[in-house]
């Protein structure tokens, strides 16, 4: 009897214990297992060339993908802006998995209603659960504004939101004057980054261009504000704290359009707040009026961009800069559109990013790195990696396209770091798999789903990427600016020092290498 | 007492009419059925179940997708399931059940992995099927020990009219008879993922136990003493810490669902002697189907905490000979000192402490005995998707006056949690943070809070553990800042 009262043992080591190893290997003789020569034959193939080869060739089927949905990028994005409840217009199931997968990743409580279509719905149109969904939502929760997106259901029998929120209002479900900004977000098209991106355009075309046509469109009188706009991102806890600190810094009033910062990082204190921070009503009015808007994340935001450009501003988008030369030209565009100059403190923290490179770049120096992901991110990541001298090698985004591989490749080809590099667009993480065998790499760089191939591969994994289940707290800490990129270095040296720890701990054997001074 | 009893029914049934106030009024008669005060007696516990959930609400329930592939397909280890439709259903229920299994993955193995036809808009418009029929190719070439093949639909699977069970037939004679499985599952159906249990179990019916070919597994002898282990998904290795004590007592398990659980093992599932059944709502049409077909009795257990296990040990022993109901009874007497000790050590703690539930499946009355095997008393209860048939047994787990909430909100839990404040409340992922923000100590009951196994006697010394580990937690009397105390 392993288990005892005074030492409980967790699912870790239970069955571990000999009776369990007992049990499994008697439970084999009902499974029909292929024999273990076929399976060590098969594991040894899924590593060759060969296998890579008809790995690449599939193009139906979809393994492990890096990327998620849109409406999931929605309720990201709704929950960016104050006190407003996320509605996904389409059947419950979907909702319960965005709430789920963002609470497992923030370790938050996640906000969201559905319109909780079912059959009926699918064969008379959405129009009822519209009507009585927002009524319940608006006596329930008392939001100032309800955020619309819709499912693939809603999106394939071809519901008018538009059309329903009217009629909902019209039959008093909620006061005609309440703000229902709405986006379709078909799951079949893009993935959650486009669903950010439509879910964020939605709210600035609704109060921009006249709120669905029931009142006039905002006129536009510039001024000298600026907006900032993150993107889809699973560290906007700690980086949205970062970005308002330098523009702060810089003595500049910022106007952050979409900020979920807040209400995914609530106290524990006795109170359970639904609704925390995020960009006000008023803020995306007075937005309208900015000398300009910086976009940190272009793929994750390509309709919003050019929105905002056809109302008059100046948009400046960029690739989720990170490191050196990403955070200098952040902080150059911020002094070029006010005017202002980069503060003594920034240079500073530039300096002791720079210090701290200098000292561990020798760690770093040639090791190589495979990375996945979203479009953006990647582009930052493997511009940091550059210019630390480390290589990025394989490059994977399942939701990034022709227009990114380009991108990629002109990064790459800008430093001899990026030689021996290859982009690869709309790939998953089987592939990268056989990518991983083939052509090995020193480092990984994505998502919880990453540990997968860590054990597969015995690459050291390092989680930069939305979403990490499976660590906890990393949301904290920003990625962005010099401060953030100093994050993301002592991450990187982290599983370095760790590898390196694991590879020399053989006693009188290896262990020579086990130094205390690195 | 009974004027406790009276009070508390008093306060509960209150408190259930000042939630409703927060509803439109024709909401709140809907949501009036599903909420109610147990009466000691009564076959029920006076609720309406398994109705369509209100819209605009934030219920906690999924769908049928995640019923089918997220509970009862996803488990099956050497199957190749794939989420056919968008890419995000499968991308969220990729591996968070902690179905534990033993196997190669990739390899011979697959229930960690996210197989899916990521729809693009050209499959909506021209349908999926020539795409299916491709992705069948593809796994059969690049997964090549796969042992079969399921195709969970999605929402736009049903409402563009593709023919699954066309494209799965014509594979499955394209490469030898392999078991190619379509399931209906897509997420409007029904009201909550219970559909999707139902769908589930039928595709077995249909496309694996109507087509299993027995003599596939020619060295199985039968023996007196088979059973098969149903609806048990080994969340942390549940159904291990469960079928270790079966074996003890003698019983052979020639298989189990699903959790770790293979093609092959469901297929001899027609030839065990018992079906012992652990997650009723999910499992219980099959378990009836082999009945009538098959002519396997099956029995319904409950392995959560010492009291429970006793009594199921000795339910599933007096469907056999006398040798295997002493051997439960040297099961019992083995396992006692242990439970004791168990007891000994955080009963004193836990005396009397009160626990919330809302959970899914069997746990909202499963684990009631576990609780008060540790002196914990269970003060309200209520399921995701149960039926009246819970509900009904429900009623022998309960105390007259619990508070019962079938389907409950978001705006409703929050309120009763608030208002009867609990010691404890097990619930899910999406409850776990409102309530420890609340300062309410949580255990998600789901998942085990990715610890576990919770299930049979080494189970219940990890639930002891934890339920103390998060009621006795220092953290609990540090939420209220102590300046903010003294005010």
């Amino acid at each position: 009897m392993p288990q005892s009262a005074d030492k409980v043992i967790d699912h870790e080591m239970l069955f571990r214990e000999p009776e369990y190893q007992d049990m499994l290997s008697n439970k084999k003789q009902f499974e029909l297992k292929h024999s273990d020569e076929k399976i060590t034959s098969i594991v040894e193939w899924t590593k060759t060339e060969d296998y890579k080869q008809k790995n690449f060739a599939r193009d139906s089927l979809t393994v492990n993908p890096a990327k998620a949905c849109q409406p999931l990028g929605a309720v990201f994005a709704a929950n960016g802006f104050a006190k407003t409840l996320s509605f996904v217009h389409g059947s419950q199931g979907c909702v319960a998995y965005y709430r789920a997968h963002f609470s497992r990743h923030f370790k938050e409580p996640t906000s969201c209603v559905s319109s909780s279509m079912t059959e009926d719905a699918a064969v008379f149109g959405g129009l009822n659960n519209m009507v009585d969904g927002l009524a319940n939502a608006y006596s329930l929760y008392k939001p100032d504004m309800i955020a619309v997106s819709t499912t693939c259901m809603a999106e394939v029998i071809g519901d008018d939101v538009d059309a329903f929120i009217k009629t909902s209002k019209q039959k008093g479900s909620i006061p005609e004057e309440f703000d229902v900004p709405f986006a379709h977000t078909p799951a079949f098209v893009g993935s959650h980054i486009t669903g950010y991106d439509n879910a964020l355009m939605g709210v600035l075309r609704h109060f921009w261009d006249g709120k669905a046509k029931t009142t006039e469109p905002l006129v536009r009188v510039p001024n000298d504000s600026i907006n900032f706009i993150g993107g889809f991102d699973g560290f906007v806890v700690g980086n949205m704290r970062e970005i308002r600190r330098i523009f702060d810094l810089f003595g500049v009033q910022v106007n952050i359009i979409c900020d979920p910062s807040e209400s995914w990082n609530t106290p524990t204190d006795g109170e359970f707040r639904m609704y925390a921070g995020g960009t006000t009503k008023e803020e995306v009015v007075a937005a309208l009026h900015a000398k300009a808007t910086i976009i940190f994340q272009e793929f994750s935001c390509e309709k919003t961009a050019k929105f905002i450009a056809e109302h008059g501003q100046e948009v400046v988008t960029m690739n989720a800069p990170m490191g050196v030369a990403g955070t200098d030209k952040f902080l150059m565009e911020i002094s070029r559109l006010t005017g202002k100059p980069i503060p003594a403190a920034l240079e500073k923290e530039r300096g002791e990013l720079v210090d701290a490179m200098t000292d561990s770049q020798a760690h770093l120096h040639g090791k190589r790195y495979a990375l996945y992901g979203d479009p953006d991110q990647m582009l930052g990541y493997a511009a940091f990696l550059m210019e630390l001298g480390a290589e990025p090698t394989h490059i994977v985004s399942t939701n990034g396209g022709k227009e990114w591989e380009v991108k990629v490749q002109a990064l790459l080809d800008s430093t001899p770091y990026g030689k021996g590099c290859k982009v690869y667009p709309k790939r998953d993480l089987w592939h990268l798999r056989s990518l991983l065998f083939t052509e090995p790499v020193d480092f990984l760089i994505g998502n919880t789903y990453g540990k997968f191939l860590e054990r597969d591969t015995k690459t050291p994994l390092v989680r930069l990427v939305f979403p990490i289940h499976d660590r906890h707290h990393y949301h904290r800490y920003a990625t962005w600016g010099y401060n953030g990129s100093m994050r993301v270095l002592v991450m990187l040296l982290d599983e370095f020092f760790e590898a390196l720890d694991a590879n020399t701990m053989e006693i009188a054997k290896t262990d020579y290498s086990y130094d205390i001074v690195r | 007492m009974t004027a406790v009893v009276e009070d508390r029914k008093a306060a509960n049934k209150a408190l259930i009419d000042e939630v409703l106030k927060a509803y439109p009024e024709k909401m709140a008669k809907r949501r009036a059925k599903h909420l109610g005060v147990f009466e000691e007696g009564k076959p029920d516990c006076g609720v309406k179940s398994n109705i369509k959930s209100l819209p605009g609400v934030m219920t906690i329930r999924g769908c049928a997708y995640a019923g089918s592939k997220g509970v009862v397909w996803g488990p099956i280890k050497d199957m190749v399931h794939i989420s056919h439709g968008p890419v995000g259903c499968g991308q969220y229920s990729w591996a968070n059940r902690r179905n534990y299994y033993i196997g190669t993955t990739g390899i011979d193995t697959f229930v960690t992995m996210q197989f899916t036809s990521d729809f693009q808009e050209k499959d909506i418009v021209f349908g999926g099927d020539k795409k299916l029929d491709k992705i069948i190719d593809e796994i059969q070439e690049l997964f090549p020990l796969n042992k079969g093949i399921s195709i969970q639909s999605e929402c736009p699977i049903g409402l563009i009219g593709d023919d699954i069970e066309a494209v799965s037939k014509k594979k499955s004679k394209e490469h030898e008879g392999h078991t190619i499985v379509p399931v209906r599952c897509e997420g409007f159906r029904g009201v909550s993922q219970s559909l999707g249990h139902h769908l589930a179990n039928d595709a077995i019916r249909d496309w694996v136990l109507d087509k299993a070919d027995t003599g596939k597994n020619p060295t199985f002898v039968s023996t007196p003493y088979d059973v098969a282990i149903i609806g048990d998904y080994n969340i942390g290795g549940d159904a291990w810490s469960s079928r270790i004590l079966l074996e003890e007592m003698g019983l052979r398990v020639i298989s189990q669902w699903s959790g770790d659980g293979t093609l092959a093992e469901m297929e001899n599932t027609p030839k065990a002697k018992l079906n012992v059944l652990h997650c009723y709502r999910s499992m219980n049409y099959i378990s009836r189907h082999m009945e009538e077909k098959f002519g396997i009795p099956w029995v319904e257990y409950n392995f959560f905490g010492p009291t429970m296990i006793e009594k199921s040990l000795r339910e599933i022993a007096s469907h056999f000979d006398d040798t295997i109901k002493a051997k439960a009874e040297e099961v019992i007497a083995k396992y006692k000192p242990l439970m004791q000790a168990v007891i000994d050590k955080y009963k004193p703690r836990l005396q009397g402490k009160t626990v919330m539930l809302y959970i899914g499946g069997l746990r909202p009355r499963h684990v009631i005995g576990a609780y008060e095997d540790l002196g914990m008393v269970v003060v309200g209860t209520g399921y995701e998707f149960g039926h009246n048939d819970d509900y009904q047994r429900t009623t022998h787990y309960i105390k007259d006056a619990t508070l019962i909430y079938d389907d409950v909100t978001g705006y409703e839990f929050e309120h009763f949690v608030d208002s009867v404040k609990p010691d404890l409340v097990g619930s899910g992922i999406k409850e776990k943070y409102v309530f420890q923000k609340m300062g309410v100590p949580f255990r998600q009951m789901h998942s085990w809070d990715y610890s576990g196994p919770y299930h049979g006697y080494d189970g219940f010394a990890i639930f002891a553990r934890d339920m103390d580990m998060a009621i006795s937690s220092p953290i609990w009397a540090l939420t209220k800042a102590p300046w903010k105390k003294a005010a």
